[in-house]
């Protein structure tokens, strides 16, 4: 069992639910980013998110392009983010999940990728841009390199779509709370929640909400519905502020 | 063995496929139903076929360039004038098609991305035509150089919204337009405006652009009783020269396509995909993308706005390795003279785009007979760049 599946394990016995923190890897250093990560664990994170900078994050709102665009000033590449993961090992064992867009992968080479991110101690990958239907090579590469895929869903998705994704995905199930990017507003409700029941009720993995959720009362509704609540644009922001972090996610982590 | 290009995800070969956020993944299969059966619709093929007629006026002309072909000494040069299109270039055959479309599928709001400006005004019109809400995305560099095609949306009743992250070109807006088609995915249709993104983008546009080769095929049979040589048109997502090349793929003629050289390949400040690239992955499949070592997207340069883009169609990159379309480029320079040189022998001011394919024609219609025949695709006209072209002349207007 991979150490995300243990994870989400541990939680159910306890009647918890994970707490799931983006950042943006490099945003604004490497060194910031690898207190911010001890920061968040003594917070309560329970499994990490790290952003890969990329030229053309299209999946992603003003917030996090901007945090993007700010790690790739600092120089922040794929490789460097592996080589950052390394030395986050020696001190830390907290689940760690890249977020990155597919073609900074496949230009690495997608099984040198796979087997390079597991040696570093990456534990799964969510790729936004990347869906089951083209994803035959990563995902055995992932396999071999015993890497969770975690792959999305969202209101939109339909039956069929459903279907093909909870196969795939290892680890847990990223079901997108908004139609839209990453940063929008979050409402809950409606389709939103119509698609994650029946998310919930085609699979017994777990699913993280993710997208818009920015305050411990959505956080709170959120819980109720999924096995895990993600929050990314909310801590970025707060991060490009300059503000602390710490107490947002504490916040957060009682509130679920 | 004969397996069909592109399969049913839309793999040309290597190349295409669909990468998007899941969000966006019903919409792509109700797209691709949606035009599946409309292209075999009678009814929408005879609205779509009226409204080529009569309100973009085709057929086009197939002109006989008499002065150029003099002045080159070499081979007989045709024109396919997609510069006499209603609003001024090819994109209107591929943007009035979409807009039909998605009346049909019951879409209130078009969305689209443009460079040139020449798709945004393209899909501002299809939108009055069909009476649709429409917004287009436009990177602020792309707003300075073609501040006339802006204006143009604005009266036709668009929303004009300007891009200003990233390289502020063409690659931008389209992620913007990426990003609101995610957003608004229920009630909007994105009209892209080439042969690119995810599937079923390349086949439909080139679908709709192929009536561009159709008539000229007709046209030159009638006009020379014999097929072309050479075929010559301009490569930005690569719309008006697979347009003009697809009816001609099986007849073994040679078929240049050119890319912009901008300041030269070794400045590397140039969109020459195929010079310098390599293969990757970008807004939603899989060709030739100029990129670092680390897969991010590089920024391009060109003179023409149209054909400053990071990428190029999927169906190019598989027909190349296909061997029946070659690849070249023109620099920002050679397209500059060439722009001059229609505009004084022909009396014709091309798009500063189709500019590229006629600085290939300057330079290889003197090496042929001259009883051999160059068509060049002649994908729009000049009158949106008269004044970048006076800017970078030192002219002022
Ligand atoms: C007149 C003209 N020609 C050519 C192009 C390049 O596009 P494509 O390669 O899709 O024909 C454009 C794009 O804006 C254009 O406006």
């Amino acid at each position: 069992m991979s150490r995300i599946e243990q994870t989400f394990k541990q939680l159910k016995k306890s009647g918890r639910k994970a707490l799931i923190p983006y950042i943006m890897t490099g945003d604004p250093s490497l060194d910031v980013t690898s207190k911010l990560i001890a920061d968040l664990e003594s917070a309560g994170a329970d499994i990490i998110e790290l952003g890969v900078p990329f030229s053309d994050p299209l999946a992603d709102g003003p917030t996090i392009q901007r945090a993007s665009e700010r790690a790739l000033q600092q120089g922040v590449t794929l490789r460097k983010v592996l080589d950052f993961v390394k030395k986050i090992r020696q001190t830390s064992q907290v689940p760690l999940i890249l977020m990155t867009y597919y073609n900074p992968v496949f230009k690495f080479g997608i099984e040198a990728f796979a087997k390079e991110a597991a040696d570093a101690g990456v534990d799964g990958l969510i790729i936004p841009d990347l869906i089951p239907d083209e994803a035959d090579d990563f995902i055995s590469a992932a396999r071999r390199s015993k890497l969770d895929t975690i792959f999305l869903l969202a209101p939109t998705s339909t039956q069929e779509r459903i279907k093909k994704v909870v196969k795939v995905s290892t680890g847990f199930i990223y079901y997108v709370s908004i139609t839209g990017i990453t940063g929008a507003r979050l409402s809950i409700g409606g389709p939103m929640k119509d698609t994650l029941e029946s998310v919930k009720g085609s699979t017994n993995k777990p699913v993280a909400v993710g997208f818009g959720i920015s305050t411990p009362e959505e956080a709170a509704a959120v819980s109720k519905l999924a096995d895990g609540v993600i929050v990314g644009s909310a801590i970025v922001r707060l991060i490009a502020e300059g503000k602390d972090v710490g107490e947002f996610v504490r916040n957060i982590k009682e509130a679920i | 063995m004969n397996k069909k290009v592109p399969d049913s995800k839309g793999h040309f070969g290597a190349y295409g496929g669909r990468f998007v956020p899941e969000t966006l993944m019903p919409a792509l299969l109700e797209l691709n139903a949606a035009y599946k059966k409309y292209s075999k619709d009678r009814a929408f093929l005879k609205e779509l076929s009226s409204l080529q007629k009569d309100f973009i006026g085709r057929p086009t002309a197939l002109y006989f360039a008499g002065n150029l072909t003099e002045k080159l000494g070499g081979a007989k040069i045709y024109l396919k004038r997609e510069d006499l299109c209603h609003t001024g270039a090819h994109k209107i055959n591929n943007a009035i098609a979409q807009a039909l479309l998605a009346k049909k599928m019951g879409k209130s709001r078009l969305i689209a991305e443009t460079g040139a400006g020449q798709h945004g005004v393209a899909t501002a019109t299809g939108a009055a035509l069909v009476g649709l809400e429409c917004e287009i995305y436009m990177g602020s560099e792309d707003i300075r150089r073609q501040s006339l095609n802006v204006f143009r949306m604005r009266l036709l009743g668009a929303k004009v919204t300007e891009v200003s992250i990233g390289s502020r070109t063409l690659k931008d807006a389209i992620n913007e337009a990426l990003r609101d088609w995610t957003t608004n995915v229920r009630n909007t249709h994105y009209i892209l405006g080439t042969v690119f993104g995810p599937h079923p983008y390349p086949v439909m546009v080139r679908d709709f652009q192929s009536v561009i080769g159709h008539e000229a095929r007709k046209q030159i049979l009638r006009a020379e009783k014999k097929l072309p040589d050479c075929l010559i048109a301009c490569v930005g997502g690569g719309s008006n020269s697979i347009g003009l090349f697809f009816a001609f793929l099986r007849d073994n003629i040679r078929m240049i396509g050119v890319e912009a050289g901008g300041h030269g390949i070794e400045s590397g400040e140039h969109a020459a995909r195929f010079a310098g690239g390599s293969l990757g992955i970008f807004q939603g499949c899989k060709s030739y993308l100029l990129q670092n070592d680390d897969g991010n997207v590089l920024g391009t340069h060109s003179v023409s706005a149209g054909l400053d883009y990071a990428s190029v169609g999927p169906e190019h990159s598989y027909l190349r390795d296909m061997k029946k379309i070659e690849y070249t480029y023109a620099t920002d320079d050679e397209a500059l003279a060439a722009f001059e040189l229609l505009s004084r022998k022909e009396g014709i001011i091309p798009a500063l785009e189709s500019a590229h394919a006629i600085a290939e024609a300057v330079k290889i219609a003197p090496t042929m007979p001259k009883d051999s025949i160059i068509i060049v695709n002649l994908s729009g006209r000049g009158d949106k760049d008269v004044q970048e072209v006076a800017r970078i002349k030192g002219i002022e207007l």
